[in-house]
């Protein structure tokens, strides 16, 4: 028998997502009995990464209509518009109730919140803490949850396995980490918060962490996984390591050059070139964009070579030491102790690295999955706002509306759901073990698991990247194939119980694989380009007639994924041209224009 | 780029308690570049040489505070120190000091996180307000006064440096006074009296024999020495007030 906990409601995942789920079920019914489970402690999650800020509609000369149309736009027209509405109009408040749980934003002299420009919105409209946002809001979130009895943390436990029973999901079974021991943690609601999947690729802005184990949970219980092929490029980071620079740097006024300080941007549809930052132009392009036009950039052989590869520069000079160290404070400590470089004295090399999974669980607008009693918030979840490519600081935004929703919602499911058979369970969870365990025990030859890791990511970078052909994406899902195959038969050195982290090294491996496969197979299936997924080998333009629908990942065993497609859920803004910079503006006076006349 | 035949030796300090009975030290080569981190050396180690190497690591940036560990003989984040700062070596590495090692370089976290929740690290509204207010007025300067010591990663190297917690673990410590600092000196807080309870006692802020060495050692600037001795005048003022009013200061 392995140790048991009941629990009302399980979430997975005490990043951001996971922390507001566990408030708002604490909020909601003190008397549900809460289970938070995570592989680190809350703090360590990777919300506390997230640097630039949270969209939400602030200033009066805003509206909810203009977050809404660049949200959608920004998505190429793949969002859920209903979804999106909901987004938008949830955002503000779940900003100021993350004000009065303590969160130290950045203020405007007269004591209000002060508000910054990100890339593809508007208006000004990012709530940001200096540049370490996403870590004011997981500490603000983590300590405030401690003021809930009914929250118990697992914290470092290690989830291998949902348990699913009369056809709903019932739980999950997870490793102690510090002791090796198993544990069923039965549940009538199951929550997951677990976060992307960036670590599949080489080049990643993403933590250690970031391995998709949620996404390959549900997944393997028949869950689809949703628009996986829409992988973000953050056009901003660190050669080598993939460390990230915010997106705020050119919020606040950064320029991007090419090896000849030009200001390349502006031969890509998004000038004309200005000095001072204008929204939706230039270097407040969307993301996808701005990685595209680095590829050009080093076709055309206008990057410049560096150790870790082509660069571009980033230059800050023009802002000024004091308002570098004020704004972008961490931003400055990176640059000089990890590169040896003074924003302030000189531009900073950077290249485009894997950043954040658009794609994920398939949630319904309440972040509901196919699967009764499974819910999933964050990174890790498809609601449907981000489409074919995320706006920067909508994600911050996502983790805390959607957060809220889902521990809302499983709440809800939690009271009204029977006990279930602990019996059958129980079943399961120890068979579950027994997987995990034969990893472990494996002995004799066999190959490490970093080699296999390491053809992976390669692969993905390779087939996946930022544009891609049918017979890259091909080999991607070829070699994937192959890994699934050899990951039966890795080598473990390690063979303890206690904090054996080669051991969940290999689960983990397992899971991105899984999500990987997803993602080249979803990528492979969809001959067009939109967002993020942009072809070289025929398939150039947008397809509204075949493509404008969701992408469908179904497990499949060993075999690949079962790709299938789902509609899209348009209400208001009929896909248009995708347009920034000078053409942007004239197309949205368009817009406003023809809107007006249909009142 | 440097000469990639150039290596580096590392030597650790391992403790696996299934397999050994102390703590041993093992030396290991790894190659040598001068962008390396501590942490990508024992990366490099755990992929090719010896799986069995334990250590925490997530975010490479100095954010998630996850990797911190002695490198030779100073608390540091592995992520944020490099090899070039370290020649010729061997680099000596092992787990933070005055924690109960787990193993190898993963120390305990959880008397840390017991103190953390014990401080009521989270606002205490002075007045209440509904999410139609709106968000509470702060200026700058108001938020000057907590935005260092809100900016902890809870990493604990200033627990590995301070020589009062190694003597006594019940100390309430660096790090988690000045989280209390933080809400305490918050405009919109009002939770004071209560947290007081926790820095009043034994083990609160009079522990402290202000050595500093935990705030030369702090990655993020937080200061936690000042937020100590800031807390030890307020404690002061505390024990006085409390003969004036039942309740202590306010």
């Amino acid at each position: 028998m392995l140790e048991t906990f009941n629990a009302d409601v399980a979430i997975v995942g005490a990043g951001g997502a996971g922390l507001r789920a566990a408030i708002a079920v604490a909020e909601t019914n003190p008397k549900l009995r809460i289970a938070l489970i995570s592989k680190v402690y809350p703090m360590r999650s990777h919300t506390v990464a997230a640097e630039g800020g949270a969209a939400a509609v602030t200033q009066p000369h805003d509206s909810l209509d203009a977050h809404f149309h660049d949200t959608v736009g920004g998505g190429d027209w793949l969002c859920e518009q209903d979804v999106v509405d909901y987004f938008v109009g949830q955002a503000h408040d779940e900003m100021v109730q993350m004000e009065h749980w303590g969160c130290p934003w950045s203020r405007k002299t007269d004591g209000h919140v002060n508000v910054r420009a990100f890339g593809g919105m508007k208006i000004e409209r990012t709530w940001f803490a200096a540049d370490k946002t996403g870590f004011h809001m997981l500490h603000t979130l983590f300590q405030t949850s401690i003021k809930y009895p009914s929250i118990r943390r697992f914290d470092e436990h290690f989830c291998v396995d949902l348990v699913v029973d009369d056809g709903r999901a019932q739980g999950v079974v997870a490793i102690d980490i510090a002791s090796g021991e198993f544990q069923l943690i039965q549940a009538k609601a199951v929550i997951i918060a677990t976060g992307g999947a960036g670590r599949v690729f080489r080049e990643n802005t993403n933590g250690g962490i970031v391995t998709g184990d949620g996404m390959a949970l549900a997944y393997r219980h028949g869950v689809p996984l949703r628009d996986m092929e829409f992988v973000q490029y953050h056009p901003t980071c660190m050669p080598g390591t993939g460390l990230l620079f915010t997106e705020a740097c050119r919020g606040e006024g950064g320029f991007l050059l090419n090896k000849d300080g030009y200001r390349y941007l502006q031969d890509y549809g998004l000038g004309p070139a200005t000095p001072e930052p204008r929204n939706k132009a230039m270097e407040l392009g969307p993301r996808d964009r701005l990685s595209q036009a680095y590829w050009h950039e080093k076709q055309k052989g206008r990057t410049v070579d560096g150790p870790h590869g082509a660069v571009v520069q980033l230059d800050m000079r023009h802002l000024g030491e004091a308002k570098l160290r004020e704004r972008l404070p961490q931003i400055y400590e990176l640059a000089v102790e990890y590169l040896g470089v003074d924003p302030a004295k000189a531009p900073i090399p950077v290249l485009p690295a894997v950043h954040y999974t658009m794609g994920g669980i398939i949630a319904d607008g309440k972040t509901a999955a196919t699967l009764p009693g499974l819910y999933s918030a964050g990174e890790c979840s498809s609601v449907g706002i981000h489409g074919a490519n995320r706006l920067g600081s909508n994600s911050l935004t996502e983790l805390l509306v959607f957060g809220k929703v889902a521990g809302v919602q499983a709440a809800a499911f939690a009271k009204s759901a029977p006990q279930g058979n602990t019996a059958a369970l129980m079943a399961q969870a120890q068979a579950a073990r027994q997987r995990a365990q034969a990893i472990v025990e494996r002995r004799g030859s066999g190959e490490r698991i970093a080699a296999l890791r390491r053809e992976m990511a390669q692969s993905m970078e390779e087939g996946c990247g930022i544009y891609r052909t049918a017979t890259t994406m091909q080999a991607t899902c070829d070699k994937l194939a192959e890994l699934k195959q050899r990951v039966q038969r890795v080598r473990l050195d390690d063979h303890s119980k206690g904090w054996n982290t080669e051991w969940l090294l290999a689960i983990e491996l397992g899971f991105q694989l899984d999500v990987a496969r997803a993602m080249a197979h979803s990528a492979l299936s969809r001959r067009e380009s939109r967002g993020s997924h942009q072809r070289l080998d025929g398939f150039e333009q947008r397809d509204d007639v075949n493509f404008l629908k969701h992408s469908l990942a179904f497990y499949n065993g060993d075999d690949a994924p079962r790709i299938d497609y789902g509609p899209v859920k348009i209400t208001r803004s009929q896909p248009g041209t995708r347009a920034y910079g000078a053409a942007g503006e004239k197309a949205d006076a368009e817009r406003k224009a023809k809107d007006a006349s249909h009142v | 780029m440097s000469d990639s035949s150039r290596t580096i030796e590392l030597e650790v300090l391992r403790y696996r308690p299934e397999q050994e009975d102390a703590p041993v030290w093992q030396r290991y080569t790894v190659p040598y570049t001068d962008d390396m981190s501590v942490l990508q050396a024992l990366q490099y180690i755990k992929d090719e040489l010896d799986g069995t190497l334990s250590f925490r690591w997530s975010c490479r940036m100095a954010i998630c505070g996850s990797c911190g560990m002695m490198v030779d003989g100073k608390p540091h984040l592995s992520c944020q120190t490099f090899l070039r700062d370290l020649l010729p070596g061997p680099v000596r590495v092992e787990a933070l000091a005055h924690f109960p090692i787990e193993r190898d370089l993963v120390v305990s976290v959880d008397g840390f996180v017991k103190k953390l929740e014990s401080i009521k690290p989270y606002l205490i509204p002075k007045e209440p307000r509904t999410l139609a207010q709106g968000e509470y007025r702060q200026t700058p300067e108001q938020l000057a006064q907590i935005e260092q010591f809100s900016s902890c990663i809870n990493c604990m190297l200033c627990y590995s440096a301070c020589p009062q917690f190694g003597l006594n673990p019940d100390f309430t410590g660096p790090g988690v006074i000045a989280l209390l600092h933080r809400y305490n000196a918050d405009s919109r807080d009002g939770g004071r009296a209560q947290r007081m309870e926790v820095l009043n006692a034994e083990e609160g802020v009079w522990s402290c024999t202000a050595v500093g060495y935990c705030s030369e050692v702090c990655p993020k600037h937080v200061d936690p020495a000042n937020a100590v001795n800031q807390n030890k005048v307020n404690s002061a003022k505390d024990y006085f007030l409390r003969f004036l009013s039942p309740k202590g200061a306010t």
